[in-house]
């Protein structure tokens, strides 16, 4: 055994045994972020903060949530909402934090995005980014179920049914995943389990994962400059923190972090109080019916681009039925963003602004998955299903097109 | 030399045994999310038709949706390849799910017709689509005849599947 000095204090009590001075320098105080960056590179932090809180509003829910089809309804809408203490404001934090973190979710994605974080090296980054999106996903779809409620029924219902869609196994392959011919009992407790422990187990896995991809890269900055980290570390551990282009995480990294999570913070809990129905659906406070269909099933905003994607579709093209093609172009949209850094050929690591082709392909995809959202909660019938049609075939000609543009751009600045 | 061969054989001998293990834990895995014997015992329903009237609707439950029986009247036509012979009488039996988006149609015994306050996709007794959005008439669920009041459903007996190869045959011509 390693030869142990009597400690003189609890802390080098610890450190002895533990190092935690080492490990404490590594992860943070020498753990370094360039300086030239600005508040959207915050959302990481932000969103293990509004992680945080869901897991531990879920713990409190979970004290009193009942996953059966006959109670789940009553525990939520009576049981916690009116009988348990506080417990309406564990309920709006979970449902407004799972709504608002979607929403930083696509903030974080699309900053990656506009400042070619997924380039050169980054490549782990943004690929463990978007298995975190998927999970994500899937505990948001999961946990919507188990209010009981109409929408979450029949959202439930149209979702699982998508699977049918598989050739030769699809309709098995329905029943095995709901565990019943249609929305039954062992489909909400086989997605009870999954909503509270597979998943965020998955999730704080990936967590973890995602923040090492970034030990090596190093987080991207504003002008996607490439510097030599050791060399401006030394510079700002001699002091010369001014002309040093790193910060060390903490203290000055993660004080800014906390400032801008405290400003959020506050516009979210405004949200929790007095502006908790937009995470509220009207429709699932009515207790889940298979036998009644409500009139326009919607998901949560979050899924309502890849959800119009799928509705896009609404007629037989190249003798495939209109079903099977909403569904290839659906199971697209889900993948595609997963080799984005393939189909970006241009090896320019800049800010969309500075980049002549790529900037245009940028707005041109936000502003067709605004269109695809707004589109994707409206009833798909008249001009809105054309509507519908042409923003899903623009969503999936920009990432084909991706590549060709991009190439193209590569060769214009290699002609610069 | 001899301990590397002796290390390769305990790294052949877990990976041998590690293997069996994860396929037999993926079996059981697999088995463990599959439909209950009783949910799957559940998925036939046994309907006595002698207890329907004449031109009213009959709903039943069969595998979590609903089943629209209507027993015909001596004014209403049968409706070839589409509605059912059990004994004596001519009956519709379909599955009530608009083929438009999948809600519910209420019928009127005095139109003799479903009508969808959806999307107003309009059927008649027989289940044939008449008018708006639906793109089909109402599915037929499988169904076996056992005796001249009986019928179990989400089994297929001989007439279900001469109805459906019937079917099969008008979209091949289309």
């Amino acid at each position: 055994m390693a030869e142990f000095e009597k400690a003189n204090s609890v802390g080098e009590w610890f450190d002895q045994r533990l190092n935690v001075k080492g490990f404490w320098r590594v992860m943070m105080t020498e753990y370094w972020i360039p300086k030239n960056i600005n508040f959207l590179w915050a959302m990481g932090a932000l969103l293990a903060m509004l992680f945080t809180l869901l897991l531990v509003t879920g713990i409190f829910l979970l004290m009193y949530y009942k996953p059966d089809v006959n109670m789940a309804f009553d525990s939520v809408n009576y049981t916690i909402m009116q009988e348990v203490a506080y417990g309406w404001i564990f309920r709006n934090i979970h449902g407004v934090g799972a709504s608002v973190v979607f929403l930083v979710i696509y903030i974080h994605m699309f900053t990656g995005i506009y400042y070619g974080s997924y380039k050169k090296g980054r490549e782990m980054i943004w690929l463990s980014g978007m298995l975190l999106f998927v999970l994500f996903s899937a505990e948001g779809f999961s946990g919507y179920m188990l209010p009981w409620g109409q929408m979450s029924y029949w959202a439930a219902y149209v979702i699982t049914e998508i699977f049918g869609g598989i050739p030769f196994i699809g309709d098995e392959l329905v029943i095995w995943i709901r565990g019943n011919f249609y929305v039954a009992d062992a489909t909400l407790t086989r997605f009870f389990m999954l909503h509270v422990l597979l998943i965020p187990l998955a999730i704080l896995g990936a967590i973890v994962f995602h923040f090492y991809t970034l030990r090596f890269p190093h987080v991207n900055n504003e002008e996607g400059e490439f510097f030599d980290y050791k060399e401006e570390s030394e510079k700002y551990l001699a002091g010369d923190k001014k002309e040093s282009k790193v910060i060390a995480f903490w203290p000055d990294f993660l004080s800014k972090d906390f400032m801008v999570i405290s400003i959020f913070m506050i516009f979210f809990f405004y949200l929790v109080f007095y502006h908790n129905s937009f995470a509220m659906d009207p429709v699932n406070f009515d207790k889940a019916d298979g036998l009644k269909t409500p009139a326009h099933i919607y998901p949560e905003w979050y899924f309502l681009w890849s959800y119009e994607v799928l509705r896009g579709f609404f007629f037989d093209m190249f003798g495939i039925s209109g079903k099977s093609l909403g569904l290839i172009a659906f199971g697209f949209a889900q993948a595609i963003f997963f080799v984005l850094p393939w189909l970006d050929r241009s090896p320019m690591v800049k800010p969309a602004s500075q980049r002549p082709v790529f900037k245009y392909w940028f707005w041109l995809m936000m502003a067709d998955l605004f269109v695809l959202t707004i589109f994707g909660k409206l009833p798909p019938t008249g001009v809105n299903a054309w509507v519908g049609f042409y923003s899903s075939i623009t969503f999936i000609v920009l990432f084909l097109a991706l590549p060709f543009l991009t190439k193209i751009e590569a060769k214009m600045a290699g002609g610069k | 030399m001899i301990n590397e061969s002796r290390r390769g054989f305990m790294g052949k001998a877990f990976g041998a045994v590690a293997a069996v293990g994860a396929v037999g834990s993926l079996v059981a895995m697999k088995k463990t999310w599959d439909p209950l014997p009783s949910v799957m015992a559940a998925g036939f329903t046994t309907v006595d038709m002698s207890a329907l009237e004449e031109n009213k609707l009959q709903v039943v439950k069969w595998q979590g949706k609903p089943i629209f029986l209507i027993k015909f009247a001596a004014d209403m036509q049968a409706v070839d390849k589409r509605s059912v012979k059990v004994g004596e009488h001519y009956y519709s039996v379909m599955i009530g799910l608009c083929t438009h988006l999948g809600c519910i149609p209420a019928y009127s015994s005095a139109n003799k017709q479903f009508k969808c306050a959806c999307h107003g996709g309009e059927f008649d007794a027989a289940g044939v689509n008449t008018f708006g959005p639906p793109p089909r008439p109402l599915d037929i669920p499988p169904f076996a005849i056992k005796d001249e009041n009986t019928i179990v459903l989400g089994e297929s007996g001989p007439e279900y599947e001469a109805l459906i190869a019937s079917l099969a045959t008008d979209n091949n011509i289309a």
